[in-house]
């Protein structure tokens, strides 16, 4: 029933938001307008937020047995916490993992354990990874769930650990690789205060403010368009705007972007999994 | 004995002070090395694309900001790239600027190739006084030939700018519409006539 009304609200919602976004850009909509109208059901829509959605079926996914070794994520699967520890993991992460000898982020993680302990392939899991239509992937339920046991915490990446620190490192380099035909680098857009292209604020990783804005919300359930998406999602649609090619699936790339956005964010509250435009 | 104490002092401070830049120009080198790696091409989008340009490698490595003669190579090398319209006029109709001006299309791997490519301009600048969704990331053109006239200096410095935006400033955060390819000669005379043709709603 709960199900039901939540449906419900977010078929309103979508439907008037794509009203209100199918003629942007080009002829006269009020977009300061429209992006109140968005802060308003949002807000409305955080008592049944659609994200419980996929937490639930997440959680289905992380106790259940699967894979071609019919193991639980629930008893292989350590975020850093210690196996099945799910409360603080994801405003902890991405960290560094001895046992993979990698910095890896949340969703990256899962998915290393769904291969390494649960005997799934990377390819099948990396052909189609983020949500489109009506289809959301496991990994992005499973994400979704992690992250809900971290709602209104502190980000607290180790930065102590050299290996997250070096990853930081890198991933502030990345920002400022300028490349492409149109010679974009994130920082580009993203690189100095109070930008916007037309009308969508592009907030300033360089700070504290801006880079915690990249990452408080993630994963978010998108108004327009309707689907679920995670911070992997998020770096990858943005190398696409960038003119770049495509990252490919949990690469060190895009782990080392969000180490640096997420570990510049730590001591601020972590506010997914959430709602976005 | 102090003086080379002080000596060995200054050359240890110089050495330390030294360190941060050694360390930028490693991580910069793993960066790179870790993009290389990483991606896949998709769509239009090859791999050929994460190469930087003899351009695109001096502003990496100084932080948009290349001091020296170096400079007005590069600049000079970018001018001297510029290609014109045939007929030679640089203004053309300022109503298919403002048309292309709108066209943030193009170039993205969900782009299909081949398309005509857009001219990206409100996703970035203010220009008409019509249109109030535009971006701020680079100055506004509200105004433009109105405070600048359109003499055929100021046609063919605007002409310049857009067709190569380092023809004038070598780091600029502006793509090379034209020496990319993405703009042909006869579109950016469009542009160039919705920036300066007093016509043109920019300039009301």
């Amino acid at each position: 029933m709960k199900q039901l009304r939540i449906i419900g609200a977010v078929c309103t919602a979508v439907t008037l938001a794509s009203a209100g976004m199918a003629s942007a850009q080009s002829d006269g909509v009020d977009h300061a307008k429209a992006d109140a109208e968005f802060a308003k059901f949002r807000a409305e829509m955080e008592d049944s937020n659609p994200a419980e959605l996929f937490e639930l079926k997440g959680e289905e996914l992380w106790k259940a047995k699967r894979g071609p070794r019919n193991v639980s994520l629930a008893e292989s699967c350590d975020l850093g916490l210690g196996v099945g520890k799910l409360a603080g993991a994801y405003v902890q992460n991405p960290r560094y993992y001895a046992d993979a000898g990698k910095v890896m982020d949340v969703e990256r993680r899962i998915v290393w354990c769904m291969t390494e302990k649960q005997g799934f392939q990377f390819a099948d899991i990396a052909k189609q990874p983020f949500s489109k239509g009506n289809y959301t992937p496991e990994i992005t339920s499973l994400v979704t769930f992690v992250a809900g046991h971290s709602r209104n915490m502190k980000f607290a990446i180790p930065m102590n650990d050299p290996k997250v620190r070096e990853a930081w490192e890198i991933g502030k380099e990345i920002t400022a690789y300028r490349a492409g035909p149109y010679d974009f680098s994130c920082n580009t857009c993203h690189g100095s205060d109070g930008k916007r292209i037309r009308m969508q604020n592009l907030p300033n990783l360089g700070k504290q403010e801006g880079a915690y804005k990249g990452v408080f919300g993630w994963p978010g359930y998108r108004m327009t368009g309707g689907v679920m998406l995670t911070s992997q999602w998020r770096m990858n649609d943005c190398f696409r705007q960038q003119r770049f090619p495509s990252p490919k699936y949990a690469s060190d790339t895009v782990t080392y972007l969000l180490t640096y956005m997420t570990g510049t964010s730590n001591g601020l509250i972590y506010k997914g999994p959430g709602i976005k435009r | 004995m102090t003086k080379n104490l002080i000596l060995a002092a200054t050359a240890a401070i110089a050495t330390l002070s030294a360190m941060p830049a050694f360390a930028d120009a490693t991580t910069r080198a793993k960066a790179i090395e870790t993009i290389k790696r990483d991606f896949e091409p998709r769509g239009q989008a090859d791999l050929d694309r994460l190469a930087e340009d003899g351009l695109q490698a001096i502003c990496n490595r100084t932080n948009n900001d290349p001091k020296g003669d170096i400079v007005k190579v590069l600049e000079a090398d970018q001018i001297a790239g510029i290609q014109y319209p045939a007929d030679g006029k640089l203004m053309g109709d300022w109503k298919k600027g403002e048309r292309l001006a709108q066209s943030g299309r193009g170039f993205t791997w969900s782009d299909k190739p081949g398309l005509p490519v857009g001219g990206n301009c409100y996703n970035c600048h203010q220009i008409s006084p019509k249109e109030q969704a535009f971006g701020t990331v680079g100055p506004s053109l509200y105004q433009y030939g109105k405070q600048r006239g359109n003499t055929p200096e100021m046609q063919k410095y605007t002409y310049n700018k857009i067709f190569n935006s380092k023809s004038y400033n070598v780091c600029s955060d502006m793509p090379r519409f034209g020496h990319v390819g993405a703009l042909k000669p006869d579109q950016i005379k469009d542009l160039v006539a919705l920036l300066l043709d007093p016509e043109s709603l920019v300039n009301k």
